[in-house]
């Protein structure tokens, strides 16, 4: 029997929530975890007579992540109904945008994979549109019926549409986790993913390797975590492929996926899909977005994670990998740039090792975020700089990186004086040391001039120990050669 | 024109219709129908779709909290409420 080698098809919507103050048609605060409907106004409850009034912050946001996607902005765009009745959404419909988003034609290049087999991937970006969440609903028991909480029910969501552009779990992953580190960086977006402010659906189909048309779809909804968004496509691809493989057909259907079971599971058919029927709202009148506007917003954007990142590799040195991790957040990079400020970019490299090693374990330990960080990028940069001049040594520097990260000293400099961690370089002071240990060790100098490199370390290791470890082992390394090949 | 599912229609709008009603309904979504059909038939080549009446773009509200919280006042429109939720028939998808 001939096996089928099958392709993975995966897209992505993503819902992230505007980090604006009101929501998107209300003046009523968006602030999280307030009691129950303290901040669902008439508009947010649907009372007859009131009128949405669109939020000039959550048009701005859209425009900013359309910009930083490189994507068409609409100079019109077009709010829709999109009408179901559910008690979340009182008016019966959601406001939200349908024939035309403000945000299309956009693409996000991701990195793929680690080390040797990581590769750059251009996903495209269908359409982003703004539209209003819904509230919750309660499901315990009020005597048989349902609590509504509509606290959340108008708050400004961009739903941000992908192609079907990518090929595994791990390539949906990337773009997910870079569409999440981008939002933030831009500020339009928080990111927490356990408040439900970045939610992701992942449409999955599966194809014979080498077929052009697509396979039938279903839709995994109401992601919040990058594990599951993994665990729940790697669970669709297995099934739906053994379904065929079994000669079985693939049903069109929107599924939820259960982390306790690591399974997904049917939530509705094509046959009772949602007939939305959605048309122009006409209690808003179209958006309409200047250039002078945009041209604003563009000027005041900061530098991209994926120019930083190139700029990273080409003029500080560092490699792919270290420059991904530097600018998984905005925070982190801001950081590791003020310690490059302030060291000069020579010396970026032990700047960036400081930070992706000693100072990340710390933090890591501690569950400190960068902001968090006792040690400030100051102290990274004088220490960098120590280290290069030859004042101390790395032992002596973690010394100071210790003493700084407990708070027993601030300055890098007095935190040296005060620990004695000097390294003595001066030729005169390393002389005579050098010339005992020569003199002491006459079999170790034989190898050495009979060819044998290793026998110098031996050497050095003399002298180290002579000085207690205060000898700088570069110098010394230096004057031995020299004494021995002169 | 085609055939009206008039069932499909009552359930997406959620009403119940009794066997008269349905009869009645159905007449009119005809005459509604009717339209649509004269409307169709007029050639709109080259003319952008309109999706408001007035030709005025929107205006957009600052980003501001302006709302007070008047949660008891909209609970007490409430047919029922507790614990500061407004209740309603069960609903479960």
């Amino acid at each position: 029997m001939n096996r089928t080698d099958w392709e993975t098809v995966i897209g992505l919507e993503i819902h992230a929530q505007l980090t604006t103050r009101s929501k998107i048609f209300s003046g009523a605060s968006t602030a999280f975890g307030a009691e129950p409907n303290r901040q669902a106004c008439a508009i947010d409850v649907a009372l007859p007579g009131t009128l949405p009034v669109l939020n000039r912050g959550a048009v701005e946001r859209a425009i900013r992540l359309g910009l930083a996607i490189e994507a068409e902005i609409a100079e019109r765009s077009v709010f829709a109904r999109k009408n179901y009745f559910y008690p979340d959404l009182p008016k019966g419909y959601q406001i939200s945008q349908y024939e035309l988003p403000v945000v299309k034609n956009g693409t996000l290049t991701i990195q793929v994979g680690e080390g040797e087999s990581a590769y750059e991937k251009t996903v495209r970006i269908t359409r982003a549109h703004l539209e209003e969440d819904a509230g919750k609903s309660l499901h315990e028991d009020f005597h048989g019926m349902t609590g509504i909480d509509l606290n959340r029910a108008g708050t400004p969501l961009l739903e941000i549409v992908s192609e079907p552009d990518m090929r595994s779990a791990e390539e949906a992953v990337a773009y997910a986790r870079a569409l999440h580190t981008l939002v933030r960086w831009i500020g339009v977006c928080d990111g927490n993913m356990q408040e439900g402010s970045f939610r992701i659906d992942a449409n999955v189909s599966v194809r014979p390797k080498g077929e052009t048309r697509l396979g039938t779809r279903r839709e995994i909804k109401n992601l919040n975590s990058f594990r599951f968004l993994q665990q729940a496509i790697d669970y669709e691809v297995r099934w739906q492929i053994e379904t065929l493989e079994e000669g079985g057909t693939v049903q069109q259907a929107t599924v939820l996926f259960d982390p306790e079971r690591g399974e997904t599971r049917v939530m509705r058919t094509k046959e009772d899909a949602h007939d939305y029927r959605y048309f122009p709202d006409p209690d808003l009148l179209p958006l309409v977005i200047d250039r002078a506007w945009i041209e604003e917003i563009r000027a005041n954007l900061p530098e991209l994670p994926q120019a930083l990142r190139r700029r990273l590799v080409d003029e500080h040195g560092l490699t792919r990998y270290d420059a991904n991790l530097l600018t998984a957040s905005k925070e982190l990079a801001d950081y590791y740039l003020a310690a490059v400020a302030a060291a000069g970019q020579a010396i970026a490299k032990p700047c960036a090792n400081w930070i992706l090693g000693e100072l990340a374990a710390k933090l890591n330990r501690a569950e400190l975020d960068i902001g968090e960080s006792p040690v400030r990028p100051e102290h990274i940069a004088a220490l960098v700089q120590r280290v290069h001049d030859g004042t101390i040594s790395h032992a002596g520097a973690k010394k100071v990186f210790e003493a700084l990260w407990t708070g027993e000293g601030t300055d890098v400099d007095a935190i040296i004086e005060a620990q004695g961690l000097k390294q003595v370089s001066d030729e005169s002071a390393l002389e005579a040391l050098v010339d005992a240990a020569i003199a002491g060790n006459p079999k170790s100098v034989e190898e050495f001039r009979a060819g044998k490199e290793k026998a110098l370390n031996a050497l050095v290791g003399q002298v180290m120990k002579a000085s207690r470890g205060a000898a700088n082992p570069q110098r010394v390394t230096e004057l031995l050669r020299r004494k021995l090949t002169a | 024109m085609p055939a009206i599912d008039l069932d499909r229609i009552a359930e997406l709008a959620r009403i119940e219709l009794t066997p008269d009603s349905a009869a009645a309904f159905r007449a009119d979504l005809e005459r509604v129908l009717a339209l649509v059909d004269r409307l169709q038939a007029v050639d709109t080549t080259g003319v952008a779709p309109m999706s408001h009446p007035l030709d005025l773009p929107q205006r957009l509200r600052e980003d501001a909290v302006t709302e007070p919280d008047q949660r008891d006042a909209l609970l007490a429109l409430a047919p029922a409420a507790e614990n500061g939720l407004y209740l309603v028939p069960k609903v479960i998808e």
